[in-house]
C-alpha cells in the first residue's frame, strides 16, 4: 500500500499500464508537453515518447473519432477530455459512434477506448467546467460510465477501464484530485466493474453516492452519528454497469434510502437509482427515498455554488427526516 | 477538366502580414493611417486600460478576490485595433474571452466584467443597448450564432456587421468549420477576427494546423483571408476596417489572422515557463503593441510622459472604483440560482427553490 492523492494514483496506473502494454496511448488538449492542466499526465510524454502522448488540435471531436479509428487499427487509446463539460463537442462521436461501434459492426470492432474527463464542482471554476453530465451518458448502451471517489478505486477502475475491451467514461471529481488521498494497492488491483463498495457501515439508512459526493455522505454519516443515527453509505462505483444486487441488499439492511449526486435533480442518475430501488426492494422499505441533488437550474458562478451542491447539511437534514418517517 | 492546378499551396499562405507601422511606431511610406489623432489616443489609453487591468485582476486573483482570468497582454493591439473599427451601438461584438478592451469599447460596464470573474452571476447582464453576446468558454460555440446573428439582422432590414473573435486554438474546432462554411454560403455580414497568438494554454500553433496560415483557410469557403500585424494597432484597424466596409456593402464576410503573442500566461491558473521557449518570448516582448502606439503618436507631438501620467492616474482611479462597487455590492443569494433560467419557472421548480430557501445555511 501506498499512500497517494487521486491525481498521484491516476498518473501512476497511466504510467504503469503503458509499461504493461504498448498498444495504450494518450491523446489530449495538452497532455504531452504540459503534462495536462491537473498534471495527470505529467512525465509520461519523457517517458513514452510523443507517438504515445500526442497533444492534439483543440476540437474534442476529432479526439474522441480519431481514439475510435485508432481502437479499429489495434490500439488502445486513453483520450482525456480536458474537462467533462467539453464532451458535448464530442458527444456524436461518443453516444453514435463509440458506444455503437461493436454493435453495429457485430463484433468486428470492439472499442477499448477510455475517455478520461474531470468534472464536478466545488472548486469556482469558470462556467462549463464544473458540470456533472454522467446522467446525459448513460443513455448510450455500449459505453460505460465510471464514476471512482478515492485514490485506491481510481487506480483499480483505471487498470480495469483499460485492460477490458468496451470503451469507458472514466469520471474524475477535479475537486478531489489533491485533496482525496489515501492508500492505493502496489501493483495490479484492478477493480471489476459493477461492484459497489460498501465506503460505511450502518444500520439505520443508507446513504447512495458516486465520486465526490461520497465524501459528502461520508461526513454527513458522521454527524449523524453523533445523533445516535447510523448511516451506511454505499458508493457506486460505476453507474453503467450498475450493481443492482448491491443497491438492494443496502437499502433491504436499512429500509431507509437517500441518494445524493451534483447533478441536477430531474433526470439525474439519482432517479434511476430510487427507480431500482422500488423496482427491486420496494417492500423492505420503511419511507420514502429521498434524493439531495441540485435543482432543475444551470450550474451557477462561484459565489452561489454552495447553495446549489448537496451540502453536508442536507444530506444530514434529508436522512433525519428519512429515518424519522413512521 | 482542366489539370488540377493547386491555387493556395502552403507556400502562398506564408504572405507577408499587412503593417502600418514599424516597430519603433514609424509609419510606413506612404501608408495613410486609418484613425486621427484623437481616436488613436483614445485606443492607447483603452491599451493601458486593459494592460493595468490584467496586472490588477492578477493581483486580486492572488489574493483570492478574483477567479481564473486570462489575460489581454500583449494582445492589445489586436483587440483594441479590431474593436474600434465597427460601431459601438449598431454593430455587434461576439467575444471569445480574452478580449475586455473591446467590451468596454462596446459599452460593457467594467463592474460588469469583474463580476462575472468574482463568481456573481449578475456580471452577465448585458445592458440594453450594448450589443454583444456573453463571453464564451465553450470555445468556437460563438462562432455559428454569430454568423446567425449577422444573417438575422440583415433579415431585420438593417446593416449591422457582426466582428467576432476567435483563438488559433478554438479555430481547430468543427463549429469554426461549419461557421464559416454557412458566413461563405449566406455571404454573412461578418468578420472573423482569428487572433492567432502562438498558444492554446500550451498547445502551439503548429500543433493546431499544418497550413502555414490560417488565413489561408478562407479561401476554401468563398471569401477572402486576409493576414495583419497583431501588434500594430493601426494595421489591425485598417485591416479590419476594410472587412467591415465589404461585409456592410453585402460583399460578405472576412477572415482576418492577427499575427500576435501571448506574452503572459494563458489563465491565472497557468505557468507558461513549462512551455514557452525564452527566445521567442523575449522577441515578442520587443514587439510590444504599447510602445508601437506610443513611438507613433509621440513623433506626431500627440502623446508624451505627461499624457502618459495623466492617463496612467485616471485608469487607476476607473479600476479601484470598478474594484470597490463591485467588493461592496452585497453578495448574490440563493435564490439567484433561479433567477433568468427561464421566463416562468415550472411548478416542481418553484418547488424547489421553497425547499433551499427551508434550508438553515441558505438564510
Ligand atoms: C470546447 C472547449 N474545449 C476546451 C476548453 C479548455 N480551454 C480553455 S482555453 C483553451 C485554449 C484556447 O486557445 P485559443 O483558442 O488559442 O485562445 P487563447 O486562450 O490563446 O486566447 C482550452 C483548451 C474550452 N474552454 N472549450
Amino acid at each position: 500500500m501506498t499512500s497517494m492523492t487521486m491525481l498521484e494514483a491516476i498518473n501512476a496506473t497511466l504510467r504503469d499500464e503503458m509499461a504493461r502494454d504498448d498498444r495504450v496511448l494518450l491523446l489530449g488538449q495538452d497532455v504531452a508537453q504540459l503534462g495536462g492542466v491537473f498534471r495527470a499526465t505529467e512525465g509520461l510524454l519523457e517517458r513514452f515518447g510523443p507517438d504515445r502522448v500526442v497533444d492534439m488540435p483543440l476540437a474534442e471531436a476529432v479526439i474522441v473519432g480519431a481514439a475510435i479509428g485508432l481502437a479499429a487499427a489495434g490500439l488502445v487509446p486513453v483520450a482525456e477530455m480536458q474537462f467533462l463539460g467539453f464532451s458535448h463537442q464530442a458527444f456524436h462521436q461518443i453516444g453514435a459512434q463509440l458506444a455503437r461501434m461493436r454493435y453495429r459492426s457485430q463484433g468486428r470492432f470492439p472499442m477499448p477506448v477510455v475517455l478520461r474527463a474531470p468534472f464536478g464542482g466545488g472548486v469556482r471554476t469558470p462556467e462549463l467546467h464544473s458540470e456533472a453530465l454522467e446522467a446525459q451518458f448513460v443513455q448510450s448502451p455500449g459505453l460505460q460510465v465510471v464514476m471512482p471517489a478515492t485514490a485506491a478505486d481510481a487506480k483499480g477502475l483505471l487498470q480495469t477501464a483499460i485492460r477490458q475491451p468496451d470503451p469507458v467514461l472514466f469520471c474524475e471529481p477535479l475537486r478531489g484530485y489533491r485533496l482525496v488521498r489515501d492508500e492505493v494497492p502496489d501493483g495490479d488491483a484492478p477493480v471489476p466493474f459493477g461492484t459497489a463498495r460498501v465506503a460505511r457501515e450502518g444500520d439505520d439508512v443508507t446513504i447512495i453516492a458516486w465520486s465526490a459526493a461520497v465524501h459528502v455522505a461520508r461526513r454527513a454519516a458522521d454527524r449523524l452519528a453523533e445523533e445516535n443515527i447510523s448511516a451506511a453509505v454505499l458508493d457506486l462505483r460505476t453507474l453503467v454497469p450498475l450493481d443492482e444486487a448491491g443497491i438492494l441488499d443496502a437499502v433491504a439492511a436499512t429500509g431507509r434510502a437517500v441518494v445524493v449526486h451534483e447533478a441536477p435533480f430531474t433526470g439525474g442518475f439519482g432517479a434511476e437509482v430510487v427507480a431500482t430501488i422500488s423496482d427491486g426492494a420496494f417492500y423492505s422499505l420503511e419511507a420514502p427515498v429521498a434524493r439531495v441533488c441540485p435543482p432543475d437550474t444551470p450550474y451557477p458562478a462561484g459565489k452561489i455554488e454552495d447553495y446549489y451542491l448537496p451540502s453536508v447539511e442536507r444530506v444530514v437534514a434529508a436522512a433525519r427526516a428519512t429515518v424519522k418517517a413512521p | 477538366m482542366t489539370a488540377l492546378s493547386p491555387q493556395f499551396l502552403p507556400e502562398h499562405g506564408a504572405a507577408v502580414p499587412r503593417s502600418v507601422l514599424l516597430p519603433d511606431g514609424t509609419p510606413r511610406p506612404g501608408v495613410v493611417p486609418s484613425l486621427d489623432d484623437d481616436q488613436v489616443v483614445a485606443a492607447l489609453e483603452l491599451m493601458l486600460l486593459s494592460r493595468a487591468f490584467d496586472e490588477k485582476a492578477f493581483s486580486l486573483q492572488r489574493q483570492g478576490r478574483f477567479g481564473t482570468f486570462s489575460p489581454v497582454h500583449g494582445q492589445e493591439a489586436s483587440v483594441v485595433g479590431s474593436a474600434f473599427a465597427v460601431e459601438p451601438g449598431h454593430d455587434w461584438i461576439v467575444p471569445q474571452y480574452r478580449e475586455l478592451p473591446a467590451l468596454l469599447r462596446h459599452g460593457l460596464p467594467l463592474e460588469s466584467f469583474m463580476q462575472t470573474f468574482m463568481g456573481d452571476p449578475r456580471g452577465g447582464a448585458i445592458p440594453p443597448g450594448v450589443n454583444l453576446l456573453p463571453i464564451q468558454i465553450g470555445l468556437a460555440a460563438q462562432l455559428p450564432q454569430a454568423v446567425g446573428l449577422a444573417w438575422g439582422r440583415r433579415l431585420r432590414g438593417d446593416d449591422a456587421v457582426v466582428l467576432v473573435y476567435v483563438g488559433d486554438g478554438a479555430s481547430s474546432e468543427g463549429d469554426f468549420h461549419e461557421a464559416c462554411n454557412l458566413a461563405g454560403v449566406l455571404r454573412a455580414p461578418v468578420v472573423f477576427l482569428l487572433q492567432n497568438n502562438g498558444w492554446a494554454i500550451s498547445t502551439p500553433r503548429s500543433r493546431q494546423s499544418a497550413a502555414a496560415t490560417l488565413a489561408a483557410r478562407a479561401p476554401g469557403y468563398g471569401f477572402p483571408g486576409v493576414l495583419v500585424d497583431g501588434n500594430d494597432l493601426l494595421a489591425v484597424h485598417a485591416v479590419v476596417a476594410e472587412a467591415v466596409t465589404r461585409a456592410r456593402a453585402g460583399d460578405g464576410p472576412t477572415l482576418v489572422e492577427s499575427l500576435t503573442y501571448r506574452v503572459g500566461a494563458h489563465n491565472t491558473a497557468d505557468d507558461p515557463s513549462r512551455y514557452v521557449p525564452g527566445d521567442a518570448l523575449r522577441e515578442w516582448q520587443e514587439r510590444d503593441p504599447l510602445s508601437r502606439v506610443r513611438g507613433y503618436l509621440r513623433a506626431r507631438g500627440s502623446w508624451d510622459d505627461e499624457r502618459e501620467i495623466h492617463a496612467a492616474e485616471r485608469i487607476r482611479a476607473r479600476i479601484d472604483a470598478a474594484v470597490r462597487v463591485v467588493e461592496s455590492t452585497p453578495p448574490p443569494g440563493a435564490p439567484a440560482l433561479f433567477d433568468h433560467v427561464s421566463a416562468q419557472l415550472s411548478d416542481r421548480q418553484r418547488r424547489q427553490r421553497a425547499d433551499l430557501l427551508a434550508q438553515p445555511e441558505t438564510t
